[in-house]
């Protein structure tokens, strides 16, 4: 197992927003997260990858522990993640965007950057391949030199990808790499992601398009008020009861 | 013994006055997001519009104090609609910036106006009050009974009026507000209004005990950010409290310990705190 | 024409260099020399503040008060402790790098508004213990007779002219380290988190430490320039490390454009020239500078930089006159979702 989380929970001021969550992943697979709106997928991402404290639990990343580490330190560790809304910086250039994804493999400090030493000049011409690399791999290359703010909003999640990839990962969590994209981009999208296991990448996804999720993963766990109450090989997921029963009453909450 | 609750009537007396000034922030903080760092200088306004309203005009003081908070009510609006409505999406490093160009401008236009001189503000309640042998300036105690008044006026007009719990409303969700149909602009107006007008009054309040100048607003400017961060941002109570409780602590601190300290106590304070608690004394979570 | 075009940066830059050298030989009048030095030296300052918001995004209100303490630290060991200047320099940049590092360990812990009035905080702290520790600082009346640095070689620090070349060089060692910061992964870094601190730590990077480091910079920068200050004024009162001094470094900041690494020297060089040459506005200074900040805020947030950015792209576009079809289009179907 690439990444093993055991009980794996998180309370925000009495909400169990994440629940005692035993989850894995296979190397070289695609797991799939589903389950509705405020169900706790983006909080069990922001858990997996340090952005919040678990309260209970373990997170384990190939063998290491990375349970209480800061998010920069999980990314050390080969942890890579997008976030459900693209944060690029919309008025630089894709390729400027993508070159600081390389720096956490990098060591060059403040006095190699006022020195130019050579390990600075080094490592600035890695960390533009990578991106290059990370782009090329993501197709989206061309666009290297236009603002992300002029790009289309597939390419934004294209570009996201790629600068998790320029920080080179062991896994990849995608939060909703689909929202807000056509049916087409999104058949495109589902493509890369086949293109990153092809290439022994993990990658765990969140993501409400369910064509997209059946199409794609491996296995699928669903999260439903914090707590999983479905795993498993797709279609078994789809004719489970507790799933229907929980669609359907978020969308009778919502309803109301 | 005497001494002490001398100083504690003091203490309370100044702590109105904090306390009126630190709500108005904390409003504007909770409703809007924005650190008002220009907070300080409508406070000087208020003072200055008071003054010449009483000495030009002859207005009688209460009266006075009236019309100086719908001046600065309006200013407070005109303020919101040319400074900081076409900001609303901007960063928060921007509104603090455009603050500080208000600052920059009230004050110094203020010099311009009417000099750099400290003026004294003439009030009817000159005298001296002796209760329990203790003798009370009347002005104190009418900071005291005033700014409760004041205090009670708007928990009345938040909790009680369509209006004022439409503020209370996005104070507590912003999102939610807008799907109900509250008038985000109306909301804003009025709270920069609101916040302009107790600004005025506390001025023109603790005007007659101090003095008017164009830099009154300055030390005060700091302090009620102390306040506010040590009360939490956009806490009314933690407003309240926060402005007594630095009065008391410079009051006494001035009495006991050395005048430069009473004025370094409310920083000193603010910094340790936040020091500890990043996100200030009584704010939720983190 | 190409040729020009592709490196009329650098001509610009090698022309604005000369210029400068040779300033001391048009101006001969010392009075108008001083001002100039002045803007020079008030630029270093907000190189210091620009590596701290224009670069990382934060935005510090005590910056006068690490100002401050280099100027006092030169003052103080110059005038009581009759210390070379020198060495008392190189302490000052250390004492508020190091005062800045320390701050920030507790000021970083808190975010946005909170991290700014923080050092608001800190800036009017300092401002009170320089103003009232007498002894030390002579309080409200100062330091007087702060002394002009020691010479170097053949080279005498004797007056305006020598000072100016003395600050000039200062000034482009402190344009030098601006330009490398932001032409490298650090400064990537730092402008990671400006954009957004959550993107930047799923990059990998460790915000808490380059906030760190990038205001341990911006303070020792401007202790560098409140140094600078000591020995060209010779006196130092409480006053210029209060807190207004904060929000005029801010407004050259704006004006010259955040996070450029022009804007700096072009903004602090023409305000503080601008109101030094017209001295009869001196009380109107701020009155029209504040409308000013909240215009330059709301409609040009980028400053003369970005103005001047914005004019250079519409002329490139101008001059490429038949750009790639099919990139045209697409940039149109694009602009139309
Ligand atoms: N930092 C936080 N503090 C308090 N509550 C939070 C926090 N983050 C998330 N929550 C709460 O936890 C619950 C789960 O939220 P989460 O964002 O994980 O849902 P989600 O499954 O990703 O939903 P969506 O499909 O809408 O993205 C929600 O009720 C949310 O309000
Ligand atoms: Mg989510």
């Amino acid at each position: 197992m690439l990444l093993t989380t055991k009980n794996l929970g998180i309370t925000f001021g009495g909400l169990k927003a994440v629940n005692e969550v035993d989850f894995e992943v296979e190397r070289g697979t695609v797991a799939a997260i589903i389950g509705p709106n405020g169900a706790g997928k983006s909080t069990f991402f922001n858990l997996i990858s340090g952005f919040h404290k678990p309260t209970t639990g373990t997170v384990t990343l190939d063998g290491e522990d990375l349970t209480n580490l800061p998010a920069h330190k999980t990314v050390r560790s080969g942890m890579a993640r997008t976030f459900q809304t693209t944060n690029l910086f919309m008025e630089d250039t894709v390729l400027d965007n993508l070159i600081v994804g390389h720096r956490v493999r990098t060591k060059s400090n403040i006095f190699d950057a006022i020195l130019r030493t050579p390990r600075l000049r080094r490592e600035e011409k890695e960390s533009r391949e990578r991106a290059m690399e990370s782009l090329a791999f993501a197709g989206v290359d061309r666009l290297a030199e236009r603002t992300v703010g002029s790009i289309s909003q597939e390419a934004q999640k294209r570009v996201s990808i790629a600068l998790a990839l320029a920080t080179e990962p062991k896994i990849l969590l995608l939060d909703e790499p689909a929202a807000g994209v056509n049916n087409e981009e999104t058949e495109g999208l589902a493509t890369l992601i086949r293109k990153l296991v092809e290439h022994e990448y993990t990658v765990c996804l969140v993501e409400h398009k369910m064509s997209m999720v059946m199409g794609l993963a491996d296995k699928i766990m669903v999260l439903h008020h914090g707590e999983k109450i479905a795993e498993g090989e797709p279609k078994e997921v789809a004719s489970n009861e507790a799933v229907i029963e929980a669609y359907l009453g978020a969308e009778e909450e919502d309803d109301a | 013994m005497e001494l002490f609750l001398q100083q504690l009537i003091n203490g309370i007396a100044l702590g109105s006055v904090y306390s009126l000034a630190a709500l108005g922030l904390t409003l504007v903080f909770g409703v809007l997001r924005i650190p008002n760092l220009a907070h300080g200088a409508l406070y000087m306004i208020g003072a200055y519009v008071t003054y010449f309203a009483l000495t030009s005009y002859g207005i009688p003081y209460i009266v006075a104090i009236g019309i100086s908070a719908a001046v600065l009510a309006l200013i407070g609006v005109i303020v919101e609609r040319l400074v900081f409505h076409p900001l609303r999406n901007a960063p928060h490093t921007h509104h603090l910036i455009a603050a500080v160009g208000v600052l920059f401008f009230l004050q110094s236009g203020a010099q311009v106006l009417w000099g750099s001189e400290f003026r004294e503000m003439p009030s009817p309640f000159t005298g001296v009050i002796n209760i329990f042998g203790l003798n009370i300036g009347q002005q104190r105690l009418v900071v005291i009974f005033a700014s409760i008044l004041v205090m009670a006026a708007l928990y009345w007009f938040l909790k009680k009026t369509v209006p004022g719990q439409t503020i209370e409303a996005i104070e507590q969700d912003r999102t939610g507000a807008s799907l109900v149909g509250i008038d985000a602009n109306r909301v804003s107006m009025m709270t920069f209004a609101i916040s302009a007008a107790l600004a005025a009054v506390a001025a023109s309040l603790v005007a007659p005990i101090n003095l008017v100048f164009p830099t009154m607003g300055e030390a005060l400017n700091l302090k009620v950010f102390a306040i506010i961060i040590l009360g939490g941002l956009g806490s009314i109570p933690g407003a309240i409290v926060g402005g007594f409780a630095l009065a008391l602590a410079e009051v006494f601190s001035s009495t006991y310990v050395s005048n430069a300290f009473s004025e370094a106590i409310g920083f000193l304070f603010l910094l340790v705190v936040l020091a500890v608690r990043p996100t200030g004394l009584f704010s939720k979570g983190a | 024409m190409d040729a020009l075009g592709r490196h009329w940066k650098k001509i610009a830059l090698a022309v604005i260099f000369v210029i400068s050298l040779f300033v001391p030989f048009f101006v001969q009048n010392n009075y108008f020399l001083g001002v100039i030095i002045l803007g020079y030296i008030w630029a270093i300052a907000t190189y210091g503040l620009n590596i701290l918001l224009g670069y990382t995004g934060q935005l510090s209100l005590g910056h006068a008060g690490f100002f401050g303490i280099g100027a006092y630290t030169v003052g103080v060991l110059t005038v009581g402790y009759e210390f070379p200047f020198w060495p008392s320099l190189l302490i000052a940049v250390i004492a508020s790098s190091v005062l800045g590092f320390l701050i920030g360990i507790f000021a970083l812990r808190t975010r946005n508004e909170y991290f700014a009035i923080f050092t608001l905080g800190v800036g009017f702290v300092i401002y009170l213990v320089i103003e009232r520790w007498e002894g030390l600082t002579g309080g409200a009346l100062g330091l007087i007779g702060v002394p002009y640095p020691e010479g170097i070689g053949p080279i005498q620090f004797d007056g305006p002219g020598s000072l100016y070349y003395l600050i000039l060089g200062f000034l482009i060692l402190t344009i030098y380290i601006a330009w490398s910061i932001a032409n490298s992964l650090v400064g990537r870094s730092f402008m990671a988190i400006r954009n957004s601190e959550e993107l930047a730590a799923a990059t990998g990077i460790n915000v808490g430490r380059a906030k760190q480091l990038a205001f341990a910079i911006s303070t020792g920068v401007a202790g560098l320039a409140g140094g600078l200050y000591a020995t060209y004024i010779g006196f130092l009162g409480p006053a210029i490390v209060n807190v207004p001094t904060t929000f005029e470094i801010l407004l050259y900041l704006l004006v010259g454009g955040m996070g450029s690494l022009s804007g700096p020297l072009v903004g602090a060089f023409l305000v503080t020239t601008l109101f030094q040459f017209l001295q009869q506005f001196e009380a109107y200074r701020l009155v029209i500078l504040g409308p000013l900040v909240v215009i330059i805020i709301i409609f040009f947030p980028k400053g003369l930089a970005g103005l001047w950015h914005a004019a250079e792209t519409r002329i490139r576009k101008r001059m490429n006159k038949n750009p790639a079809p099919d990139e045209s289009s697409e940039s149109a179907k694009e602009e139309a979702r």
